[in-house]
């Protein structure tokens, strides 16, 4: 997709606008945390499960019960719960996980890697494919070609992960051994690399580790590639559309009348404009991987957000959801406010 | 782009085509599920998973012979006495024991790791605390006159085998002392360093324990008993099954622990897979709320015990992991009774039905958790039920979910299961057979309670059996209640849980007890 940028003048620089955001985005940005803290807490308050279970489990005696209830502050009212914990949050204080017994900030910090390696490497393998294929469907429209990247990127949209990853283990791991199996590192290399960023990809070629890269990358080549499936055959899907509409402007006939090749005319002027609406796309399908795809995490023994967020959730421990529930939000707040940057960069009109 | 493409193909060819990494000769790496673990402090772990950490890193007092129950036998203590009074208990300490700190393992330790536990009073908190042990009296009732004796006095006079099973339990595992008290934070025992760091003089100490991801055991080479065998011992959580079997066939874990039916009938064909079988506490059963009605008469009470193909169950979707089971006290238990009553007879069933003046059945909705084999388990029966009119609904959700519900006794019917809390046979039968108070306000809301199950009679029997001081008699005594309670309960007690954990033949020693802190590390070898 670089090429296609390059066919446009570069911005000589970036204006000081871009880099920051105005009040009125500011204020929009804290209202939508608000409201997605208000909701999270009022549904985790109202989802028939009862959160001093979570704490004290089912067999604890009744004192031990009301004692844990009056400690987790859940006899006060809601309006007033959620003002303290508002309140805390401010104040950069997310509790404590009832499961994990770590705080929160801590659990995430830990999780939360885990997820951004897998769906990192989900989505560079996404777009170098999707992005690519879609193009070349458009451009073969109706074709044997254009048929076949339709047939994989329907079956990419249609196929649960579940059992693609499943089926994935038992060829590639079990029979061919060519990637490793479920887990983030072999055994024998736990530890070995100190936590840095937490991304294990990145810590072990810090350290200049290669053995420790090496085995991290073939865990993690299979549950990415899985998920860049997915994530190709939505990019595939969307390119292809979009470069269909693309294809039929005038501009596209005249770069044609006037000799242009057709590649230069596909890959450098339709694919080009098609940019913006791309990044959106492109950011949307990562901020999804992001919020941690719980199916495939599970079946890679892969400790990351999805399975902590939903865990938490089914056992009411509802310090550890809101506070998965800020990052996601802040993830998608985040992309989005990057991709309306990216914007101006690449579309010149939008400066 | 091209060269983008190469590039990526080139990595990806680098990366096919190398041989796994076996694990290390002297780790053992098991996968488990271990996402229940909630603490590590034996005052405060009660979840199954947590409990065989715990089991492998610290000692109690007394344990019990994990062949025959019946039998109890020293492990930090060499002897153990009651006085006459029934009341005042005397432990003497065996000499030359260390902590894994090196800390030399004394009474004042034993006392120090009771009387926290009691004053603590987490979840595990009543095991001691029934005994008439409180914060206001702890210290005084739990005290040690030297450094070899350890005196505990209890409220009122219990069945002595009572009180020395639930010493054997997770939170009678004693804690170094000093250890401990260098990490006490706002006088709280050192409880918050403790669940997630060990002070015990068991065969292994913590490494590690990362929740929801993995914990590492290393061998404590203080240990007084024969030293682990394996250096280490690596447990991952693995939550899917399937994905522990793709592990253990491949040699990337040693031990898989949580396989189902379909994944161990598949590995029973396979010549260098050892399945290992151990009977745990679990039961599932089928509780009925007398509040209904119609489940209130004891003629529908019968009649569904009638109506459940048990055999067929076990063999269709639980080979392996559960046996048929009809009584209260599992099997490993103090006077369990092994017998079966019940099999699925339509003809007899319906006779009891129209006999309580419902020959056409009736519908009732019954609550399940989501998950195998549960669900599987609640639609055989709902197909059984159906046969002799019954219209049964099921209304699936999350545990915890079904748990709250059960406990506002909102329920018709539910499909559970219930692990003893400690080794005695009183755990089952307090829950099972006692309702002391059937109002909302109650303070013991036993599994009677929460079916409403008011039981006057069989309250008084099962509070006598706890306090029968002949073993014998005491054994007896819990036979007939399950008799009992066998005709006339809102139970329908199913089945008894089997754990099972696989591993190739070239591993050995992994020792799997009765219950799960009995699930011990040190022998295995490979």
């Amino acid at each position: 997709m670089t090429d296609g940028a390059g066919a446009r003048p570069r911005p000589r620089r970036a204006p000081a606008r871009l880099l920051w955001l105005t009040g009125r985005e500011l204020g929009s940005v804290a209202l939508t945390f608000l409201g997605l803290l208000l909701v999270t807490f009022f549904i985790g308050r109202v989802v028939p499960i009862d959160p001093v279970l979570a704490a004290v489990g089912d067999r604890a005696p009744a004192e031990v019960y009301q004692r844990v209830k009056v400690e987790l502050g859940l006899d006060l009212p809601l309006y007033r719960q959620f003002w303290l914990y508002l309140v805390k949050v401010l104040h950069g204080d997310f509790g404590k996980s009832v499961l994990t017994a770590n705080l929160v900030l801590a659990d995430i910090r830990r999780v939360f890697p885990a997820t951004l390696e897998l769906a990192t490497v989900a989505t560079i393998l996404g777009v170098l494919t999707g992005i690519p294929l879609g193009v070349v469907a458009a451009a073969r429209r109706g074709r044997g070609l254009d048929h076949v990247v339709r047939v994989v990127s329907l079956l990419g949209y249609s196929v649960p992960v579940f059992w693609l990853g499943l089926v994935g283990l038992l060829v590639l791991y079990a029979r061919l051994g060519w990637v490793a199996g479920p887990g983030r590192l072999d055994v024998a290399f736990d530890d070995v690399v100190a936590p840095v960023t937490g991304v294990i990809l990145i810590d072990a070629a810090l350290r200049g580790e290669w053995e420790v890269f090496r085995s991290a990358f073939q865990h993690v080549i299979l549950p990415a590639s899985i998920l860049g499936y997915f994530s190709m055959a939505y990019l595939c899907r969307m390119t292809r559309s979009f470069m269909l509409s693309e294809l039929r402007h005038e501009y596209v006939t005249t770069a044609r009348v006037k000799g242009m090749t057709e590649r230069r005319v596909v890959w450098r002027h339709a694919l080009g404009n098609v940019l913006v609406p791309l990044i959106t796309v492109v950011a949307l399908s990562y901020a999804n991987l992001l919020e941690g795809s719980v199916l495939t995490e599970t079946v890679f023994a892969w400790p990351g957000l999805g399975q902590y967020i939903t865990s938490s959730l089914l056992n009411a421990d509802m310090n550890a959801v809101l506070g998965g529930t800020i990052v996601v939000g802040a993830i998608f707040i985040g992309l989005n406010v990057l991709s309306d940057l990216l914007y101006r960069v690449v579309d010149p009109r939008a400066r | 782009m091209r060269k983008l493409v190469t590039l990526f193909a080139a990595v990806l060819v680098a990366a096919a085509g190398i041989a796994q990494a076996a694990t290390p000769k002297d780790t053992v790496v098991m996968a488990k599920q271990i996402d229940d673990i909630i603490s590590l402090d034996p005052a405060e772990s009660f979840e199954f998973s947590g409990s065989e950490v715990v089991g492998n890193m610290y000692e109690r007092l007394i344990d019990y012979d994990l062949k025959d129950v019946s039998k109890l036998k020293g492990q930090l203590a060499e002897s153990w006495s009651v006085a006459a009074d029934g009341k005042t208990y005397t432990f003497k300490m065996r000499k030359g024991i260390k902590f894994a700190s090196g800390n030399p393992v004394t009474a004042q330790d034993a006392a120090y790791s009771l009387q926290r536990a009691v004053i603590m009073n987490k979840t595990p908190g009543f095991i001691l605390t029934q005994f008439g042990l409180g914060k206001e009296n702890a210290k005084e009732k739990i005290r040690a006159p030297d450094e070899q004796t350890l005196v505990v006095e209890t409220g009122e006079q219990v069945a002595p085998t009572f009180f020395y099973y639930c010493l054997t339990a997770v939170i009678g595992g004693i804690v170094d002392m000093k250890t401990v008290q260098a990490h006490e934070k706002d006088g709280d025992f050192g409880n918050e360093w403790l669940k997630t760091n060990s002070a015990g003089s068991g065969p292994f100490k913590l490494v590690s324990w990362k929740a929801n991801d993995s914990y590492v055991l290393e061998r404590n080479d203080n240990y007084h008993g024969t030293k682990a065998l394996a250096r280490r011992v690596v447990v991952r959580h693995v939550a899917e099954p399937a994905s522990q079997r793709l592990l253990l066939e491949k040699g990337d874990v040693d031990i898989a622990r949580n396989l189902t039916k379909d994944q161990l009938d598949a590995l029973r064909g396979n010549p260098s897979i050892e399945l290992q079988e151990a009977p745990k506490g679990s039961i599932l059963y089928i509780a009925m709320n007398q509040k209904n009605p119609n489940l209130a008469k004891p003629a529908v009470r019968e009649a569904l015990k009638w109506l459940v193909d048990y055999d067929g169950i076990e063999k269709n979707i639980l080979r392996g992991t559960f046996v048929v089971h009809q009584a209260f006290l599992p099997k490993g238990f103090l006077g369990a009774l092994e017998d079966r009553p019940y099999k699925f007879d339509i003809e007899r069933a319906k006779e009891l039905l129209t006999k309580a003046g419902l020959p056409n059945g009736f519908s009732v909705t019954m609550d399940v958790q989501n998950i195998s084999p549960y669900t599987d388990i609640a639609q055989a029966v709902q197909a059984s039920f159906a046969k002799a009119g019954i219209k049964l609904e099921l209304i699936p959700g999350d545990g915890k979910q079904v748990i709250t519900k059960y406990r506002a006794r909102n329920h018709d019917m539910i499909l559970l299961s219930w692990g003893p809390d400690y080794q005695d046979p009183h755990s089952n039968a307090e829950t099972f057979a006692m309702n002391v108070d059937n109002t909302d306000q109650t303070k013991s809301k036993t599994l009677a309670w929460r079916n409403s199950w008011d039981i006057p009679e069989m309250t008084k029997q099962t509070a006598a059996a706890v306090k029968e001081p002949d073993a014998k008699k005491r054994e007896q005594m819990y036979r007939a209640l399950q008799k009992e309670h066998q005709k006339i309960s809102p139970f329908i007690i199913m089945f008894q849980e089997i754990e099972v954990a696989a591993y190739p033949k070239t591993v050995s020693g992994f020792v799997m007890g009765p219950s799960f802190e009995n699930d011990l590390y040190a022998g295995i070898q490979k």
